[in-house]
């Protein structure tokens, strides 16, 4: 009876907290159920959400990438270079941003596997790195329609439409110009990891490396090959994560996304206690961001000040870890 | 000696339903080396558990030196007298720790021992340890660096320090060669002489026969036989252990087809013999030597995992020079690798996705797995080779030792081979599923080559049809298993110099 109850709990005690904090912030705060405030809250986890999700695959094949912050703003600033100071139309910034991504998963891939680095340190030197690279096109501005360039020249490019469509546009859903395309994306990109790491061999045989490497190795499995594979998605998906940031903000602020790295590492890691998985999942970790996303959104509409928001997530964090790896391994231990 | 080290009354244990320990009564002398046999699943982990403290009894009780003991946990179990060497060597040591200052652990650990490390006086002390406990290492060595039988060492010599009423060892050589392991009994003839009372689990008769002041065996849950008249009746003791009389194997010799795998002047390494050798269609050959004979290379060679220095390897008359394991693998040859918990399970996954890992591609529709395929391939081999599972959705960790090696071995008969390289096929794996996979294997052998790399001639003698002796990389005897000349075996395993035996065509 114990033992059934502990197994219920681990399964659905993340899934029935997340309802009964919507119930609870739906009656307490006037506003919060409502579409318009849920497309609220999908808007503001989407970006880390892409984030998470790219990290989710890192952590599949038993890795980390510290990079996907830098690798994500990198992406903001090269995507308003390239439109605003080369002039580019939106296809090539759009491209541009992806394959600086899977360059960036590539190198991390290679230090990890080729170098033998391990991966927080490769990632966290690549993070170092990045966050310089992307401040010396510009010595350290950030770059907007109108600046003035070192060689004393006019920046006159601008970011097309259709670059800032990818940020600002809003599907009519329910209600008029409700949906915001990012969150389109993040639900997209959410549903194809998804079906990659759960329904694919590919996906599989990654999950097999995380759990055992050398056993993996040891059937077959082109390990080195799938490694990389894990560190270039989420490469390019930090990579969208900076493209949809830019087209939303319309510049390329040199000081934007400095919680990206931390918010969607610990939307990953939520996502481990999300039916009671133990393990790195995109269905957790999407829940995982959403959860977040959900608990400060309550929070703001009742008058909670917004310094109080990173204590709230680390808080988060932490519980959602406790329950992960101390009540899993008690219920493993209990199993024999 | 009047009190008894240890003495266990009527010890109860169930999980649920299931009566894992249905009153237990065992007693442990001083001096003494108790074996414990028993096939997987009847209760030996669950009442070392109990006794080292890890699990409650549900019932029943135990006196230790004529104390009631009824350990809270493990470290109470220590500060008792009571101290486990594990099976995984790993958990008693520190790898990155030297030699001296893993043998001092524990005196670091004691709240006396002060702030500072006296470097001077923990080698000196480390080096008395080793000296008492005949360890012949390098103190300064990183423990990492050392063999396993030497890790080993440094393990019980840690348990050792706390000066225990009680040794208990769990499966102490399932690791080690035989010369190692000859290393481990000499250790473990000099605590008996110091008065320990030692209870030894194990499956392998010959560390057993070597050993043994008593054996007791159990099953179901309970002591089905207790033998300490010499000489002890081992083969009463398995007949205990198995429910039914111990029957040598019978192997149908088959001499096999056509020859698949060809060896040609194929040196291990730079300097080595050259070695040549045929398998043929249906043929079982058993490749056995010590460690550091050579086998492990030669199936690392095969396997695509290392080159050989000079020499061929030809597959159905075509040379075969696999590039990585991937490369093997689709050349149609595959091996079950030697310690499965490092080198096979995929401890998160469950039973069909263990055993379908190398073949998912075949199993999937483009990319995406067909779980419904992956389960019933997984449930045919389930049937086949007897697997006790409830589900093949149940996790790994939920089955036996033997049965997780079933697991292991199915993997590879999911599609045919061209060569199968079973590595150490039986380690720790209990003699009723030793005996399951033996036949499997035996039955399924036609339209391959089969190799099977072994420490053990009993293992050998049981599944072979031809038997190959490895020695410093060299092939130095071949024996058909038909009325096998066993000194002459044990002769070319030991390397004495080579016998009449040699190769037969």
């Amino acid at each position: 009876m114990n033992d059934r109850f502990l197994d219920f709990a681990i399964r659905y005690g993340f899934l029935i907290l997340l309802f009964g904090l919507i119930v609870y912030f739906s009656l307490a705060a006037p506003g919060f159920f409502g579409p318009l405030s849920a497309a609220f809250v999908l808007q503001s986890v989407a970006i880390t959400g892409i984030l998470a999700l790219g990290v989710t695959c890192t952590l599949v094949v038993g890795g980390f990438d510290l990079s996907i912050g830098a690798v994500a703003t990198s992406a903001l600033m090269l995507s308003a270079y390239s439109m605003v100071i080369l002039e580019h139309p939106t296809v090539v910034a759009v491209f541009l941003c992806l394959g600086m991504g899977a360059l960036v998963g590539l190198i991390n891939g290679l230090l990890i596997v080729k170098f033998r680095v391990p991966d927080l340190l490769a990632t966290l030197g690549m993070m170092f790195l990045l966050i310089g690279l992307q401040r010396i096109p510009t010595q350290g501005n950030s770059i907007a329609t109108g600046m003035t360039l070192t060689d004393g020249t006019v920046a006159e490019g601008t970011f097309s439409a259709a670059f800032l469509w990818l940020g600002r546009h809003r599907f009519d859903v329910v209600i008029d110009r409700l949906l915001p395309m990012p969150v389109v994306i993040f639900i997209g990109i959410a549903v194809l990891i998804w079906l990659f790491l759960g329904f694919t061999r590919h996906g599989r045989l990654m999950y097999a490396i995380g759990s055992n490497e050398r056993a993996a190795a040891l059937v077959g499995t082109p390990v080195n090959r799938y490694k990389i594979a894990a560190y270039m998605i989420s490469g390019v998906t930090a990579s969208i994560g900076g493209i949809l940031l830019a087209a939303r903000l319309g510049r390329g602020d040199i000081a934007s996304g400095n919680n990206l790295l931390l918010d969607s590492v610990a939307a990953a890691l939520i996502g481990f206690a999300v039916l009671g998985a133990a393990r790195p999942n995109a269905f957790g970790t999407a829940i995982g961001a959403l959860f977040v996303g959900i608990l400060l959104q309550g929070m703001t509409m009742m008058n909670a000040p917004y310094y109080t928001q990173d204590f709230v997530k680390g808080a988060v964090l932490v519980a959602a870890l406790v329950f992960t790896f101390y009540l899993s391994s008690r219920r493993s231990g209990a199993g024999h | 000696m009047s009190v008894d080290a240890l003495k266990v009354n009527g010890l109860q244990k169930s999980f649920g339903k299931n009566h894992v320990l249905r009153g237990i009564d065992v007693t442990l002398e001083p001096g003494s080396v108790t074996v414990l046999m028993g096939a997987n699943g009847a209760g030996k982990s669950t009442l070392v558990k109990v006794i080292c403290g890890h699990q409650r009894a549900d019932g029943g009780s135990m006196t230790l030196a004529g104390h009631p003991f009824d350990p809270a946990n493990a470290a109470d179990a220590i500060r008792q007298g009571v101290v486990t060497v594990h099976q995984s060597i790993d958990d008693g040591v520190i790898p990155d720790l030297d030699v001296a200052n893993n043998l001092m652990l524990d005196r670091l650990v004691e709240r006396s021992h002060g702030l500072f490390v006296r470097e001077r006086h923990l080698r000196a002390a480390a080096a008395k340890v080793a000296a008492e406990m005949g360890i012949d290492v390098n103190l300064r060595a990183r423990v990492s660096d050392l063999s396993v039988a030497d890790r080993q060492m440094i393990a019980i010599a840690r348990a050792m320090a706390r000066a225990p009423k009680v040794l208990i060892l769990d499966e102490p050589t399932s690791s080690l060669s035989a010369t190692e392991a000859d290393r481990l009994f000499a250790l473990i003839d000099r605590l008996r002489d110091q008065g320990v009372a030692i209870l030894y689990i194990s499956h392998r008769m010959s560390d057993i026969r070597r050993i043994a002041d008593r054996i007791i065996v159990m099953r179901d849950g309970a002591i089905s036989g207790t033998f300490d008249t010499a000489p002890l009746d081992y083969e009463a003791a398995v007949t205990a252990m198995l429910g039914h009389r111990m029957t040598d194997v019978d192997v149908a010799v088959q001499s096999g087809s056509g020859p698949v795998l060809e060896l040609s002047d194929l040196r291990l390494t730079q300097g080595a013999a050259p070695i040549n050798l045929e398998a043929r269609d249906g043929e079982v050959v058993a490749l056995v030597g010590l460690l550091g004979s050579g086998k492990s290379r030669l199936a690392e060679i095969l396997y695509g995992m290392a080159r050989p220095a000079s020499g061929t390897v030809r597959i159905n008359g075509e040379n075969y020079a696999p590039s990585s394991v991937e490369d093997a693998v689709a050349q149609g040859v595959f091996m079950s690798p030697k310690d499965r918990g490092t080198n096979a399970v995929i401890a998160a996954f469950d039973i069909a996705d263990n055993m379908t890992l190398p073949f998912l591609k075949s199993l999937s529709v483009g990319s995406l797995l067909s779980a419904a395929r992956q389960k019933t391939r997984a449930q045919e081999m389930v049937g086949q080779l007897g697997i006790v599972c409830q589900s093949v959705s149940d996790g790994i960790g939920t089955l036996s030792g033997g049965n997780q090696q079933k697991v292991m071995i199915a993997r590879w008969l999911l599609e045919p081979a061209q060569v199968l390289l079973l590595d150490e096929p039986f380690q720790g794996v209990d003699i009723g599923a030793r005996r399951d996979i033996g036949r499997h294997i035996r039955a399924t052998a036609t339209g391959r080559a089969t190799l099977v790399f072994l420490a053990e001639i009993d293992e050998a003698l049981e599944i072979a049809d031809r038997i190959v002796v490895m020695n410093e990389g060299a092939i130095v005897g071949e024996h058909k298993n038909q009325n096998v000349d066993l000194a002459a075996l044990v002769a070319n395993i030991s390397g004495a110099q080579s016998t009449a035996t040699g190769p037969q065509p």
